[in-house]
């Protein structure tokens, strides 16, 4: 077994939909300074699992534990200071398009730190932005950004907390496989500056197969198997070998 | 709805404030509305002024035309048209504007950046609706009675001195007071109802489009309910 500490332990969780039942006991640990991917088809309950990690979506039952605290039993109070520690990237990037991308970067820090000063807040709305490469964009509007760009002032806005986990919804899907590239080199880079623990939530087989150290694979609501991209590529499982092909 | 409203209050009277956001969405809300709102107001007085002559030239009371027109106005056709325009134009804005962020989970981004989206987007656009509209439908009011104005000048020469002194002669507390009150519950209606349909728009963007438009429609009816119940409450409360 892993020596390293957990910094999310989820058991047993479950989630349905009216009939539609997404997640079935799922279960899976993410160790510090790990990077994660979460295998699965579309419609398959990535998205939802990735909100009840961060308290998005409430789930019917088991325990998310979230850096030594279970997620669903925080209050709202609680909850925020737990966010302020986990950063998120939205499948949809979910950029404020009516707010510049220096306001969108200081969204974040204005609201979870509130004694901040303009000049802190400046020098790290440059230095995230010129971390991901777009420093030159500051002063744009999200509507004038392509979708690679878009991404990655994304990413800038949730690495701006400095967070010590990082979960990624589909960080590629949607782009082109040479910005694809980009994201994911992007995505490897920020682990080793920032020693972030990544949970990466994913369809894209380059992405599995560059970027993580173990898959885990969301199959029928459950995780139905975990193990380094070598291991599994060579798994005899016809579910499991469907994601090869 | 009516659960969105009651939270709207539970969420409204504890901190923490927006204030910051509540006076930036007083400035674009009523910004947004001024321009549209003096046009149709300009316009509504000197029509109706003109459509009144006739009439009123037939009874012999031409002299009458302020008197009659400051009460239209005041009492009814400035606070329910300027209502009226107010939900088409913000209504349909709010309703886009938060559907929008719905659907592209910018609500949700909002949510785990530390911030209540209900507080910072829902209480403070409505809180500016209800604020802006009464000043909205004042400034109205001034601007139509100018418009009646002109069209009492079209036919004869009247001072605008002796037009304001007939104008505000004939205005009683009774219907000045009243058609106040009113207008912060017809912003209120406007604010909520486009926020509710927003926040909770469906997914896609026919789905925003959706709530731009059933915000206006059902903003719309409950003006005129509003409107009906203010008559009846006035008169209740008046002749207590
Ligand atoms: N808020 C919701 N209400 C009802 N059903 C939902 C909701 N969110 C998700 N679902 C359902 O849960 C299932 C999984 O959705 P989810 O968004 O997690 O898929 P996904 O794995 O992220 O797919 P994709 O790769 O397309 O993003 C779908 O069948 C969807 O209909
Ligand atoms: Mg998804």
């Amino acid at each position: 077994m892993d020596t390293r500490e957990p910094v999310i332990v989820i058991e047993d969780l479950c989630k349905t939909f009216g009939n539609n039942v997404v997640l079935d006991h799922f279960n899976l640990t993410l160790y510090r300074g790990e990077n994660l991917v979460v295998l699965g088809k579309s419609g398959s309950g990535k998205s939802v699992l990735i909100k009840c990690i961060i308290g998005l979506l409430r789930p019917d039952s088991g325990r998310i534990e979230v850096l030594g605290e279970n997620v669903p039993d925080l209050n709202y109070h609680d909850l925020d200071l737990l966010r302020a520690k986990v950063g998120f990237l939205f499948q949809s990037n979910a950029l404020y398009d009516s707010m510049t991308v220096r306001e969108n970067l200081e969204f974040p820090l204005r609201r979870h730190w509130l004694q901040v000063e303009q000049k802190e807040v400046d020098m790290m709305v440059m230095e995230v932005l010129e971390h991901v490469g777009l420093a030159h964009t500051v002063d744009m509007m999200p509507a004038e950004l392509s979708g690679g760009m878009r991404k990655r002032i994304a990413l800038a806005r949730t690495l701006i907390l400095k967070p010590a986990i990082m979960l990624y919804d589909e960080p590629t899907t949607g782009l082109d496989p040479i910005t694809g590239m980009e994201i994911i080199e992007l995505i490897k880079q920020v682990q080793q500056q920032y020693q972030t623990s990544a949970l990466v939530i994913s369809h894209d087989m380059v992405l599995a197969e560059t970027a993580s150290e173990r898959i885990a694979m969301l199959i029928e609501g459950k995780c139905y198997a975990t193990g380094p991209y070598a291991e599994l590529k060579t798994s005899t499982d016809p579910k499991i070998q469907a994601f090869f092909i | 709805m009516a659960r969105f409203t009651a939270r709207f209050f539970r969420e409204a009277f504890h901190p923490r404030y927006e204030f910051s956001e509540l006076i930036r969405q007083c400035f674009i809300i009523g910004y947004k509305s001024l321009s549209l709102v003096g046009l149709t107001a300009f316009i509504m007085g000197l029509v109706l002024t003109m459509q009144l002559r006739p009439s009123m030239v037939r009874y012999g009371v031409e002299a009458e035309i302020p008197a009659m027109v400051g009460i239209s106005i005041i009492r009814e056709i400035g606070p329910i048209i300027t209502a009226l325009i107010f939900a088409g134009k913000i209504g349909s804005s709010i309703g886009a504007e938060l559907g929008s962020m719905r659907v592209t989970e910018q609500i949700d981004a909002m949510e785990v950046s530390g911030t209540n989206p209900f507080k910072y987007l829902v209480v403070t656009r409505t809180v500016a609706a209800t604020l802006m509209l009464p000043v909205l439908v004042i400034l109205a009011d001034a601007i139509a009675l100018y418009g009646s104005y002109l069209g009492v000048n079209i036919y004869e020469i009247l001072s605008f001195k002796l037009f304001y002194t007939l104008v505000i002669d004939n205005l009683g507390y009774y219907d000045v007071i009243p058609a106040i009150i009113k207008t912060f519950f017809f912003g209120f209606a406007v604010g909520i109802v486009g926020c509710f349909k927003g926040y909770y728009s469906s997914k896609g963007t026919e789905g925003v489009g959706r709530s731009a438009n059933s915000a206006v429609v059902m903003a719309s009816v409950f003006i005129f309910i509003l409107d009906l119940l203010a008559v009846q409450i006035t008169e209740l409360v008046w002749n207590l």
